[in-house]
């Protein structure tokens, strides 16, 4: 459920971005998110779409890339990845792992359209 | 079409806020600690037998976040300490804002420990720094032993896990040393207390570490 407010945290972001610039059309914000960051992707893209109605970003779009769990270890020196967050290498089973992916949630860009400007 | 780059993050705001909160409790040379669990874990009442076994040695103040009702802070008050009940009406977790507003109704010059009681949901306040110095997680042996691989975001974040009721393992079909493993998978650094609120087990343990981890800070 906390899905919502990162939405917001989203929108409050972009549109302090948009205006400090004075940026056309937004029309897609790209944000990266761990796999194991605990977010619901549909539920984050949902509340977006419901949030940026009649605002500056009415017509940007989400695009949410998905960043997998990886983990360093510090026995074997090798990296590897798993699906459930687990601190574990895969290779030899240690768990002295340091994690390198998977838990983050950032922006990442935004994509405008400058129709408007190249026509002026 | 153009493209700007911007490495923000989502939760900077809330991030600033916990790093103010931080300042704003080493200062005062506060220990806060966030207890998180599923609801109806035994968060309170472990915190109720942690403010008994300390009995005023110690100086606790509470935050209580749930979501509906002051009933948690009513059970706090009992033991003559300062506590203070946000209700999120709705909202699944506490942010660090909500705190920084919190902590205005707290004595910080006379408080040695200040106990966050998170809203019950494993999920979400797991995201939210609110400047603790440590999350703590308490499972209760009847939610089964794969909760740490099922909710893995808050044992990865936590320092301690508490697993509370043990006094039921008897009536129950729960491996704790399965439930011990599957915790330590996600984050072998977890420091593990077994605990009983019917009958004490486990309360001291948990209480003399707390009290050696303010020590340290």
């Amino acid at each position: 459920m906390h899905e919502l407010s990162l939405a917001q945290n989203i929108v409050e972001i972009i549109h302090q971005h948009v205006a400090e610039n004075d940026l056309p059309d937004v029309v897609s914000v790209k944000i990266l998110v761990g796999e194991c960051s605990g977010i619901v992707a549909e539920s984050l893209a949902f509340s977006f779409s419901a949030l940026v109605n009649e605002t500056l970003l009415r017509n940007a779009r989400l695009i949410i890339q998905k960043n997998p769990f990886a983990v360093y270890c510090n026995t074997c020196k090798q990296k590897s990845s798993n699906e459930w967050g687990m601190n574990l290498c895969v290779w030899c089973g240690s768990t002295d792992c340091e994690i390198l992916s998977g838990t983050e949630m950032h922006i990442v860009e935004i994509a405008m359209n400058e129709t408007a400007n190249e026509i002026v | 079409m153009s493209v700007i780059t911007i490495e923000r993050k989502l939760l900077e705001k809330n991030d600033e806020r916990a790093k103010q909160n931080r300042e704003l409790f080493l200062k005062n040379n506060i220990f806060v600690i966030n207890i998180i669990s599923s609801p109806g874990s035994g968060k309170t009442s472990v915190l109720e037998k942690s403010l008994e076994y300390f009995n005023g040695k110690i100086s606790v103040s509470v935050i209580e976040g749930d979501v509906q009702t002051d009933c948690d802070a009513q059970r706090i008050a009992r033991y003559q300490v300062p506590v203070v009940q946000i209700v999120t009406r709705g909202g699944c977790h506490l942010e660090a804002n909500l705190i920084a507003e919190a902590s205005k109704n707290i004595s910080l010059e006379t408080t040695d420990v200040l106990v966050i009681e998170n809203v019950g949901n494993l999920v979400c306040p797991a995201a939210y720094d609110l400047g603790e110095a440590m999350k703590i997680v308490v499972v209760s042996v009847t939610e089964g032993e794969d909760k740490p691989l099922k909710y893995p975001a808050i044992f990865r974040n936590a320092s301690v896990l508490l697993i509370n009721k043990t006094d039921l393992l008897p009536h129950l079909h729960f491996d704790l040393n399965v439930l011990k493993k599957n915790a330590l998978s996600i984050n072998p650094k977890l420091v593990m207390f077994e605990t009983s609120c019917v009958n004490n087990t486990g309360i001291s343990a948990w209480c003399e570490w707390l009290r050696s981890n303010i020590v340290k800070q």
